[in-house]
């Protein structure tokens, strides 16, 4: 009887034992037939050059000036279908950092399969998780986007020189999510005419965009560099926010798959 | 069957079953009876930390650690046998040392001054240029180096190996006692990632504001402050930033030393013009214990480094960090900060000192 029961046991571990062994090592997503992914790519440009940190440019408004760093937060994507329907993506925290080519494409992924015809992100980082503390990821305070204690994060950090500005250096940190100095910003820059993002399991379509640095400083609000070259948070930087949610950001192309 | 017969019979089976497990994933070739694996080590980060990076590919254990200390004083690791690691990273100095540049063997000076370890763990760039990127790459740069430790990985391998010390340690951590570079690398590593300094008086601060002076609050509301023109800032948070005060990842800044750059930092390792005179910035943790400062070590003192800050930067440097040249403090841009504010500043500095950390026994050259 003893015996037998142990026999039992015995069976059933080696049996599970080669269960394990042959799952153990298998780390092949299966492909879930209702779900899919989707690419986002961000190039950024000048007008209608690429941007290249350490070249000159001119402003529209005609301030010469070159870059020496552009980052921002992409996040809280959502994408609706025709009827009105919405997928969020969880966890939706992207950080572009122009000197980092790898962070200028990232992958939204388990995306219900579907038609859809509108994306919807924000510039910076919603209030909530501006005041949660250190976090990892995107978030990471040693990300270079951090102002730390109450402030929060700085939600696009453009530095670089002007011979217009008064001391020739560049300093726009964007951030700040308290009124009357909110600096989210939440855009849906429209998919080409006729276009449908079709995202299937087998499929997965990469929306391109262009980042137009000289939008920043036209727009609702004309910036020249000899008025304002350095803010941090503030009436200024809503100024350069509410420019980088008229037209910063637009679709330049769709990649079916 | 007697029952115990049958237990063994059973464990024997298990045994089996196990490592058919562990051969269809990473075929075994050692021989060697297996031991015990080792003891897996988990790290905690303190409180406001970025979380623990996950290290798939060299998880930490107890023996691994123990590994890595015992050789991270191991003067066998050098051409001659007079350094070690633990020459130019010394605990009792936040394991930087005292010498503008690092000694290597037989005096030879390197072009830049030693590091502090203290956090290591979450940095992406290692060295002041950030030549590696992670610290199993980052070992063999100082060991194989003609002005430091002057001998190659596999010149060391093959010493540790006729020891009669280091093959059974190598065995409890990896499983096997012939040595390999890898191995030296990776215990290295993981004896580095548990260097955390986190117990400072600034940490105390955080969760009882009344351990600090007036003087200490005011110094950190300078360091953490951008000037606006109606509040003063001395803007040292835009580089060294908390909880590590050590630079952003994959980020380095020209401070604005020199007009014209004898060390091209960054710039060296990219090529890129926009990298030129560019450095990591620092760990300020146990600032105070870490004289001389910069990577060349040419000021001696944190007075030395707050009037360059303040009053010295060379504002037309190529790539000078626009945050340097560009304060509301003062028309001219620089920060032009007083007596009273660098006192300030350098007494906030100091509360970043971690006695813990330069006395904590786990770190401490290995008795034998």
């Amino acid at each position: 009887m003893l015996f037998r029961t142990l026999s039992s046991a015995l069976l059933a571990l080696l049996l599970g034992i080669a269960t394990l062994s042959f799952t153990a090592c298998d780390d092949d997503d299966k492909a879930q037939p209702n779900k899919g992914e989707l690419d986002l790519e961000f190039e950024n440009v000048v007008g209608t050059q690429a941007l290249t940190l350490g070249q000159a440019y001119t402003s529209t408004n005609g301030d010469a000036f070159t870059l020496s760093k552009l980052n921002y937060y992409i996040s809280n994507i959502k994408l609706t279908k025709a009827d009105g329907s919405e997928w969020a993506e969880p966890e939706s925290y992207h950080l572009v950092k122009h000197d980092q080519t790898s962070t200028r494409t990232f992958t939204l992924q388990e995306v219900p399969t579907g038609d859809y015809t509108k994306i919807t992100f924000t510039i910076g980082v919603d209030s909530t998780r501006n005041v949660s503390g250190a976090q990892t990821g995107a978030l990471d305070p040693l990300n270079d986007m951090f102002w730390t204690w109450n402030s929060g994060y700085i939600f696009l950090k453009l530095e670089g020189t002007s011979p217009q500005a008064a001391n020739g250096q560049l300093v726009f940190h964007i951030g700040g999510f308290k009124s009357p100095n909110n600096t989210i910003r939440s855009v849906s820059p429209p998919l080409p005419q006729g276009t449908v993002l079709k995202v299937r399991a087998e499929k997965a379509p990469a929306v391109h965009y262009k980042a137009d640095v000289l939008k920043l400083f036209t727009g609702p609000n004309v910036i020249r560099f000899a008025e304002l070259s350095n803010t941090m948070g503030g009436p200024s930087s809503v100024k350069v926010a509410n420019n980088y949610a008229a037209g910063m950001f637009r679709i330049d192309h769709v990649h079916a798959d | 069957m007697h029952l115990a017969a049958l237990h063994r019979y059973y464990r024997q089976l298990l045994w089996a079953g196990l490592l058919l497990i562990a051969a269809n994933c990473k075929p075994d070739k050692d021989a060697e009876e297996p031991l015990g694996a080792p003891t897996p080590l988990e790290l905690t980060a303190p409180r406001g930390f970025p979380r623990i990076p996950a290290t798939p590919d060299n998880p930490l254990t107890e023996e691994g650690v123990a590994l890595g200390r015992a050789l991270f004083y191991e003067k066998q690791l050098s051409g001659n046998g007079t350094v070690s690691c633990g020459s130019c990273h010394q605990q009792s100095k936040a394991f930087a040392d005292d010498q503008a540049l690092a000694v290597g063997i037989g005096g030879q000076r390197n072009r830049r001054s030693s590091m502090s370890l203290a956090n290591v763990l979450w940095e992406k760039d290692l060295m002041w240029d950030g030549a590696a990127s992670g610290l199993e790459q980052q070992a063999r740069i100082p060991i194989e180096n003609p002005v430091e430790m002057h001998q190659s990985l596999a010149d060391g391998v093959r010493k540790l190996q006729q020891t009669s010390t280091y093959p059974p340690l190598f065995r409890k951590a990896f499983g096997s006692a012939t040595i390999t570079e890898d191995n030296v690398l990776k215990a290295l590593a993981q004896f580095q990632r548990t260097l955390i300094s986190a117990g400072s008086k600034y940490d105390r601060f955080l969760t009882n504001p009344s351990v600090f002076s007036p003087d200490e609050v005011q110094g950190f509301a300078l360091f953490r402050t951008h000037a606006t023109g109606t509040t003063r800032g001395a803007e040292c948070f835009h580089c060294h930033v908390p909880p590590t005060f050590s630079g952003p990842y994959n980020t380095f800044f020209n401070n604005g030393l020199d007009q014209a750059f004898t060390d091209l930092g960054r710039g060296g390792v990219t090529g890129l013009p926009i990298d030129m005179g560019r450095f990591k910035a620092p760990t300020l943790r146990n600032i105070a214990l870490t004289a001389p400062y910069m990577h060349d070590g040419r000021f001696n003192t944190l007075e030395q480094v707050l009037d360059h800050y303040s009053d010295h930067v060379q504002l037309n440097s190529p790539n000078i960090d626009p945050n340097l040249g560009n304060s509301p403090n003062h028309p001219s841009g620089r920060m032009i900060l007083s007596t009273t504010e660098k006192r300030q500043i350098i007494a906030f500095l100091k509360t970043l000192t971690d006695s813990t950390f330069v006395n904590n026994p786990q770190f401490s050259p290995p008795t034998p």
